[in-house]
């Protein structure tokens, strides 16, 4: 008769860690990781050494120096005696600003062509899977610099306008230049100004009290017109008839945001020509729109991609039966397939954008003021601290990251299949 | 990822691996080859001729070292750097010095830690427009779109002069020279700023030069030289007094076609003697040979040769040498005493 019986507790010998499996996976993690921190080690010790041998301790005092150098699209008010924070603050705003746009065009971009590239119409899917490869298959750099040479190349110069060779589109509120295109710009002839946040510090800046107005007014109707709703469904359950509420929905938020836009004396400033250049309006500087424009070409045409994979994901059934309870394609495209597809879309289209705000770093090719630019590039480079702007942009960068992957996954979390 | 994080990486990256010995001497001999920084390209300053090989004043002085240290004016690894990239190139040791229409300014010398040894062309900052425009001076051009290069004094001092004159400007930063070119005559600038001396040479280049002029207004003093790394002192002294032999030998007469004669035995001129090395032992001094200067000169001539032939009246470029004449003539260029 056998019993069993423990595991042999033989003692313990040190050629185990070797030989023995239940020890030799912790043996060799044990020696990687004293691996790793020596390396680490010496090449911390051998930086300082070495920048200790060229005189250059690190010291971040430089980032509140005067920066010296002006920059051409900004955000906030900024003038070459600001500081060095203050530079990198205007680029990391603009690497910011291209990457929403660039963010909300690429996904607008890939939602449709991924769609049409499924669609039973042999021209119109070729034509997408044309654009697809087409962007997917050069690299993004080139795309930004062709589209900027063209800008530069074809759209007539600020002079042109003057001797009448070329005129102002949109009734003449839109001046297209190759310096970029000049729009209408809202002011108020009445403006409630705006209230100063953190004095004089590098990271001071403005909020319009105008803006905050129209804001708060949007938003209470917009919360009014949620009310009405309830209240309708609440009707419609109740009697079976649905009350006519659409005009009081619409009502409530147009009118008094028109009545404030009123009081505040709302009107559009044109850009007109003025010396060398025009001025007023808003100026979408032609490095902004060939960035933008390429970032979210190139970066359309994968989620488009990932698009057109979710699609197909989702059973065939699911068409048929929609198209059996009577729905149109189109409203079985965003009622049953797209709300589907989604699931399957969100996680990779999160590195897509992740990818298109690091992407936006090739700004300098086109001489758009992004944080490379401006810290990594004339900062680094009139300050001679390469350590340390490096270091520094790439918290950044990492920082970015970091906050589009958590609002994109607690996104995620939001529409994927709840389980019960 | 972007150009300047990735060179600024490698920097770091190089930094960390150990750039900076402090011999720099030795590495050249020891890989026979001098690496040199110049500009992505400026004609008659640095920039590949049609055959690939390097031509310019700039790449005169990058010889004159290589033929003084190696004995070979031709073994010579030329960089093309921007004004961006060429500190962290020559900090990291990726280049043994620099001759790049740098300017010599306080922060460069002090907190970047570099060594200029000397001054080879005397400029200031100037601003190129067309003459269609009808500007007549700088101060005209309130609300101009200017293109700069990035990483220059051109950048520092343009912000500075709007400023003091309290008008306006839209800057638009470009990476090189080329660049700067292509937008300017594209039209998506007004003017052009930089060193009045890389107008000259690139208005050169312009299928119509005489539709652009400079204006006249220099807006800052700009002392271009070569640099090295700050506290290689050895290294230092040999591009200085390279420099200097090219600077002596225009003063003293020294040239490429009689400096064999002159080199063969001693003359009745000491300094001559002394810098040739046909009496005393200033070579040795340096860690050189006694021929090291005789080479220098010839590789490409002297000062006033390498102006005239690459930048002078005669070449496209049609610069007068006016402050970069011989301190005789009434210009700054001026060498210390070979003794
Ligand atoms: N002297 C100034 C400006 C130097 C500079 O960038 N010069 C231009 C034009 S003179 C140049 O060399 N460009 C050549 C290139 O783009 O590589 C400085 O040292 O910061």
């Amino acid at each position: 008769m056998t019993t069993i019986t423990d595991p042999h507790q033989g003692q313990f010998r040190l050629s185990m860690l070797l030989y023995d499996s239940r020890y030799r996976s912790m043996t060799i993690q044990i020696v990687a990781l004293i691996g790793f921190l020596m390396l680490l080690g010496w090449l911390l010790s051998n930086t300082a050494q070495n920048l200790a041998d060229l005189g250059k301790e690190p010291s971040f005092r430089f980032m509140f120096e005067p920066a010296g150098y002006d920059i051409n699209q900004r955000l906030l008010e900024y003038d070459s005696q600001d500081t060095h924070l203050r530079a990198s603050l205007m680029g990391l705003l603009n690497t910011l600003l291209v990457a929403v746009l660039g963010c909300i065009a690429a996904t607008i971009i890939g939602v449709v062509i991924g769609v049409l590239r499924l669609s039973p119409n042999w021209i119109i899917s070729r034509l997408s899977a044309v654009y697809v490869e087409g962007f997917r298959n050069v690299p993004v750099l080139l795309w930004i610099v062709f589209i900027m040479a063209i800008l530069i190349e074809t759209l007539p110069q600020p002079r042109a306008f003057r001797s009448g060779d070329a005129t102002m589109s949109f009734w003449e509120s839109v001046a297209v230049t190759n310096r970029g295109v000049y729009i209408p710009e809202p002011l108020f002839s009445r403006s409630l100004g705006d209230v100063h946040v953190f004095g004089a510090s590098s990271l001071r800046f403005d909020v319009s009290l105008d803006l905050l107005a129209l804001l708060a007014v949007l938003i209470a109707g917009i919360l009014t017109s949620v009310l009405i709703k309830r209240r309708a469904d609440a009707t419609q359950e109740a009697t079976g008839v649905r009350p006519r509420t659409w005009h009081w929905r619409l009502g409530v938020v147009v009118v008094p945001f028109l009545v404030v836009m009123g009081i505040l004396g709302f009107y559009l400033g044109y850009p007109e020509l003025k010396g060398f250049n025009f001025r007023g309006g808003t100026h979408l500087r032609n490095s902004l729109i060939a960035l933008w424009l390429a970032l979210s070409l190139y970066t359309g045409a994968f989620i488009a991609e990932i698009v057109r994979a979710g699609i197909l994901a989702v059973s065939k059934g699911q068409t048929e039966a929609a198209g059996a309870l009577g729905l149109r394609p189109n409203r079985t495209m965003s009622l049953v397939i797209l709300p589907q597809a989604l699931r399957v879309i969100i996680p990779p289209l999160i590195s897509n954008y992740l990818n298109l705000t690091k992407n936006s770093s090739l700004a300098i090719a086109v001489g758009y003021m992004d944080i490379t630019g401006t810290l990594g590039g004339i900062t680094m480079n009139q300050t001679g601290r390469e350590l340390e702007t490096v270091l520094l942009l790439m918290l950044v960068y990492l920082a970015i990251s970091l906050t589009i992957s958590a609002v994109m996954n607690w996104y995620n979390e939001s529409v994927k299949l709840k389980e019960r | 990822m972007k150009k300047s994080v990735f060179l600024g990486a490698l920097t770091v990256a190089s930094i960390a691996a150990g750039a900076s010995a402090a011999a720099t001497l030795d590495d050249v001999k020891a890989r026979g080859k001098l690496n040199c920084g110049v500009t992505t390209g400026l004609v008659g300053f640095a920039a590949p001729d049609a055959n690939g090989k390097w031509e310019g004043f700039d790449v005169g002085v990058c010889r004159a070292v290589a033929a003084a240290v190696l004995g070979d004016a031709n073994a010579v690894e030329f960089v093309p750097t921007t004004g961006k990239t060429r500190f962290t190139a020559l900090a990291s040791g990726e280049v043994d010095m620099l001759a790049r229409n740098t300017t010599w300014t306080l922060s460069r010398d002090v907190d970047l830690k570099f060594d200029f040894v000397g001054v080879n062309y005397y400029d200031g900052q100037g601003f190129l427009v067309s003459k269609e425009m009808g500007v007549s001076s700088a101060k005209d051009l309130d609300g101009a779109t200017v293109c700069i290069q990035t990483g220059t004094t051109t950048e520092l001092n343009l912000a500075d002069f709007f400023r003091a004159n309290n008008i306006s400007y839209e800057p638009v930063p470009i990476e090189t020279n080329a660049e700067g070119q292509q937008q300017y005559l594209a039209g998506a600038c007004d003017t052009y700023t930089t060193d009045a001396s890389g107008l000259a040479a690139t208005r050169a280049t312009f299928e119509d030069p005489s539709a652009h002029v400079v204006l006249p207004e220099i807006i800052s003093k700009e002392p271009l030289g070569p640099l090295v790394r700050h506290g290689d002192n050895e290294w230092g002294d040999i591009v200085r007094w390279t420099l200097n032999a090219l600077i002596s030998a225009e003063e003293l007469g020294i040239t490429s076609t009689n400096i064999g004669e002159l080199s063969a035995a001693p003359g009745d001129n000491p300094e001559i003697n002394r810098m040739l090395g046909t009496e005393g032992n200033l070579g040795e001094m340096l860690g050189l040979d006694a021929d090291w200067a005789k080479r220098a000169i010839m590789a490409g001539g002297n000062y006033g040769e390498l102006f005239a032939k690459n930048i002078g009246e005669s070449t496209p470029i049609a610069l007068a040498r006016g402050l970069n004449a011989q301190w005789k003539d009434g210009g700054l260029i001026y060498s210390p005493p070979f003794r």
